[in-house]
């Protein structure tokens, strides 16, 4: 994992240095992101949240989880399961917004209360 | 030849002391233990344990079906004994069983490594298990559960009166045991192999328990969070799947099948390992087209992650989404039938001997291949819609799991006992076993098919007359199959005392593992081994024809 | 400073490093996974229910959300430079750091901690008696408790690891050499992204 392709700071003001900066942009990342979720963007503001969202996070991956470094084993790692959810999502998706009218969640109309037919003793 | 020449003679047996089994003494020294040997007798005992249990709820079950009325067990009853089968035989029996047992076993020898990357978590992972064992048996004395082992929403949730709620605690803890172990195995695997050990002369089991880990790390957490999910409903009310406020019952299924599907893999993947190590052995051939079986292995754990729809035809999911998965369902059998083929064709002109290990896995391959053409059946929807919930279904999947998994297991556990043990089993014993095994499999399933396909559903502990003789077939069958495994369990115990003690390589396979001391010592080699070329080298080509006695073979390496 | 031991099945230190850091790498895999699986549930019902789910989301308090998102941001600092620190053997910086990242873990589940107070006086908790009209609301809200629940079950168990980190380079009794900081930083990283993603999903939606 370590001492592996780059060259590692060893005085305390240059690990300082190079990290402050990276925190710095997560902060300005954050301010970003929670003046535009006040920008009325209709639909692209779930688009533009995740997109920073996803840039912060890719700042802590290579910079503070160091995925910089070429090594590609780790880096395969760390992305693999990304294709997976991506599996998830798209073949519950194929189902979900294509579902006829019977299936759909909301055709029994949805009520609170407590007169909800569960019976189940809840014993552990 | 002459590299067989330079090699250093093991010895057969370790001297006095060194064995893994004699290293220490007490019970300290085997529940404290971090060899991954001492560990995956651990996980033996307890796994065979679970099995029994889970055997037992079989056993009740096949009993109460002898006769069309409701005799033993009560509607009720009859829930709880088919959920608990399930939860204990998926859970605690067929995940864990190949993986911690021989490949806890034997992953660390076969890549010539001194133990797992990480020997204290691989105990660990015990100790998990064992806990989420002992949560699963608290639900069975507690009164048990009647929901399936599928747990589907909203039964589980609102209507079902068993304890769910331990149920899912035990599941989700075994969990962390599951994930726990792949870690382990996924980094040995990349980083403790062997000088020479490159990755296409990794044997084929190895393939199979790293591709098996892949699948494990990534598909088991999306369980526990959906265990989570209905844990939470149940325990506090809050709404997450049920339709009355809002939620949706079919996203619980897509969640829970994610996870499920991907474990069939995990428990069918492992057994592919086996086979292919038993068959090139007992044919005395290389394995046909070794690397096409290493792209089968991955093609399954990733495209097993993309069928998982076809569980839910009949559920409400979309027609988009049903064809979609059905397609997919037909291409992740492509590789399954590549692996049957090059099991086939490693046959074609072996010098076959049929040793009980060779029987079990020749049986593998036949029940296996009934198993999976069957999933076909179920893959094309206007099929599965006529026999959905019907004993085809069990029929089917008893033939992966049951035929496939656990004739795999008792092969490989014969093929391995003299390494495990350092003893002989009888031979002949072992080879009635394996052949009453099949019959007596076939006799319980088989007719499974054919009352499925004429309707009779499963999950009832009564049915119309006109089924019976087929249920009489059935139990019939399971009373065979329960001797053929209670017999290995008889002459396995025999062995230790009484069997021959065995030489370092009694079978004169190629892998490293027989490159080593019967029992190994606790470092396993004495000097770290040294791989100079791909597995399976029986027979070599340039030898001429078979011969009559076993033909010269060349182990993978040597030690030094 | 006493050298890292070598344990069983390792034949290099730098190898025994390597394993120590794929193998965290893989059970994030896990975890990711784990979070996908709560997180598809989320996006599923956000797409059956927008208008409901966006309802619910403006009732959270976006003040503590961004504190916390702040809180949390820092505590990576302090940990990467921790962990950066005892690489490069530097024992004060260490210390001082870990020391830090537990305070700022501490403080973002104390900040946690009063949101949840304000989420039940208003009646945010899904049940009789919830607060929002709209039905799906209440699936909203378990989704809220459920992941910032399990996320500040995560932020536990790292404060519990990195506090035995410190514990241990304090008393001298691992050396700074051991991978576990950095590995401990790895996991800790990986629940910073997790509530990166909470916070927009959370308490952002609706907010326009
Ligand atoms: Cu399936």
């Amino acid at each position: 994992m370590s001492g592996l392709g780059e060259a590692a700071p060893t005085g305390a003001a240059a690990i300082w240095r190079g990290r402050l900066a990276v925190w710095a942009a997560l902060l300005a990342l954050l301010g970003a992101t929670l003046a535009l979720a006040y920008v009325p963007l209709g639909r692209f503001g779930l688009v533009v949240a995740l997109g920073i969202a996803a840039a912060k996070a890719l700042l802590v991956v290579l910079l503070f989880m160091h995925l910089r470094k070429p090594d590609p084993l780790l880096r395969l790692t760390a992305f693999a399961s990304l294709v997976f959810v991506a599996f998830l999502l798209t073949l519950t998706f194929a189902d979900v917004l294509t579902r006829a009218a019977p299936t759909q969640p909301g055709t029994v109309l949805p009520r609170s209360g407590p007169d909800l037919p569960a019976t189940g003793q809840r014993a552990f | 030849m002459s590299e067989a020449l330079v090699q250093r003679d093991i010895p057969d047996a370790p001297a006095p002391g060194e064995s893994y089994l004699t290293a220490g003494t007490g019970l300290a020294s085997w529940l404290l233990t971090t060899d991954h040997k001492r560990i995956a007798l651990l996980y033996m005992a307890a796994i065979t344990f679970f099995f029994f249990l889970g055997g037992a709820g079989a056993v009740a079950m096949r009993i109460e079906l002898f006769t069309p009325q409701a005799d033993l067990l009560s509607d009720d009853a009859y829930n709880r004994a088919f959920t608990f089968h399930g939860v204990l035989m998926v859970w605690f029996f067929l995940l864990p069983s190949i993986p911690n047992i021989l490949g806890n076993f034997l992953l660390p020898l076969m890549i010539g490594a001194q133990d797992l990357a990480f020997p204290r978590l691989n105990l660990l992972s015990w100790y998990i298990f064992i806990t989420a064992g002992g949560l699963a048996i608290y639900t069975l004395l507690a009164g048990g559960v009647d929901t399936g082992w599928t747990f589907y929403t909203p039964l589980s949730t609102a209507f079902a009166n068993g304890h769910v709620l331990a149920a899912a605690a035990a599941v989700f803890i075994a969990g962390f045991s599951t994930i726990a172990t792949a870690v382990n195995f996924i980094a040995t695997v990349h980083l403790l192999r062997a000088p020479g050990m490159t990755w296409f002369r990794l044997p084929l089991f190895v393939w199979a328990i790293y591709a098996t880990s892949i699948v494990m790390v990534l598909a088991t957490p999306v369980l526990a969070m959906v265990l989570l999910l209905i844990f939470a409903e149940r325990a506090f009310g809050i709404p997450i799947f049920d339709p009355l406020r809002g939620g949706d019952p079919i996203l619980f299924q897509h969640l829970f099948w994610f996870y499920s599907h991907p474990a069939v893999y995990i428990m069918v993947l492992p057994s592919f390992g086996v086979i292919s190590e038993l068959i090139a052995c007992y044919a005395r051939r290389r394995v046909f087209g070794y690397s096409f079986m290493v792209y089968a292995i991955l093609w399954i754990a990733l495209v097993g992650f993309l069928v998982w729809g076809h569980h839910m035809f009949v559920s409400g999911q979309s027609m988009l989404a049903n064809l979609a998965f059905s397609f997919l369902s037909f291409v992740v059998a492509v590789p399954s039938a590549i692996k049957v083929f090059n099991w086939t064709a490693t046959l074609y002109r072996g010098q076959i001997i049929f040793d009980a290990p060779m029987i079990y896995a020749l049986g593998f391959v036949g029940l296996f291949t009934i198993g999976g053409l069957t999933g076909l059946f179920l893959a094309s929807i206007p099929v599965d819609v006529h026999v959905t919930d019907t004993y085809f279904v069990v029929a089917h999947f008893h033939y992966i799991m049951v035929g496939g998994a656990v004739s795999a297991l008792y092969g490989g556990l014969a093929f391995w006992w003299p390494k495990i043990t350092g003893r002989l089993y009888p031979e002949g014993w072992a080879r009635f076993a394996a052949v009453m095994m099949f019959f007596g499999f076939s006799f319980t399933f088989f007719p499974m098919f054919v009352m499925g396909f004429l309707g009779m559903p499963r999950r009832y502990h009564v049915y119309v007359p006109e089924f019976q003789v087929w249920h009489v077939l059935a139990s019939s069958g399971a009373v065979v199959l329960a001797a053929a495994y209670l017999l290995p369990m008889g002459y396995f115990a025999w062995s230790l005392v009484w069997g021959k003690r065995a030489t370092a390589n009694p079978w004169e396979a190629t892998g490293l593992e027989w490159q080593t001391a019967s029992p190994p010592p606790a470092e396993n080699f004495a000097t770290p081994p040294v791989v100079t070329q791909a597995p399976y080298d029986y027979h070599p080509e340039h030898s001429g024809p078979p011969a009559i006695e076993r033909a010269a073979q060349r182990p993978q390496g040597h030690q030094p | 400073m006493p050298a890292t031991a070598l344990r069983k099945p390792w034949r290099s230190l730098r190898r025994q490093r390597e394993a120590a850091g794929f193998g965290l790498w893989v059970f994030l895999g896990s975890e990711v996974m784990f979070f996908a699986c709560a997180l598809t549930g989320y996006a599923v019902y956000r797409t059956l229910w927008n208008a409901d789910f966006l309802a619910a989301a403006r009732e959270t308090n976006v003040v503590y959300g961004t504190l916390n998102t702040a809180i949390l941001l820092t505590s990576s600092l302090t940990m990467a430079v921790a962990a950066e620190g005892a690489r490069a053997g530097l024992r004060r910086l260490t210390l001082a750091c870990l020391a830090a990242t537990i305070a700022f873990g501490l403080a973002f589940l104390v900040v946690k901690g009063f949101e949840y107070r304000e989420d039940i006086e208003r009646h945010l908790l899904p049940g009789p008696g919830f607060a929002l009209p709209a039905p799906a609301a209440q699936i909203f809200f378990a989704f809220y408790w459920l992941l910032t629940g399990v996320h500040a079950l995560h932020m536990t168990i790292g404060l519990g690891v990195t506090a035995t980190l410190l514990w241990q380079a304090w008393r001298r009794s691992r050396p700074l050499r051991s991978p576990a900081f950095e590995v401990a930083g790895l996991y800790w990283h990986f629940v910073d992204i997790v509530w990166i993603f909470l916070y927009p999903l959370l308490y952002l939606a609706g907010r326009a």
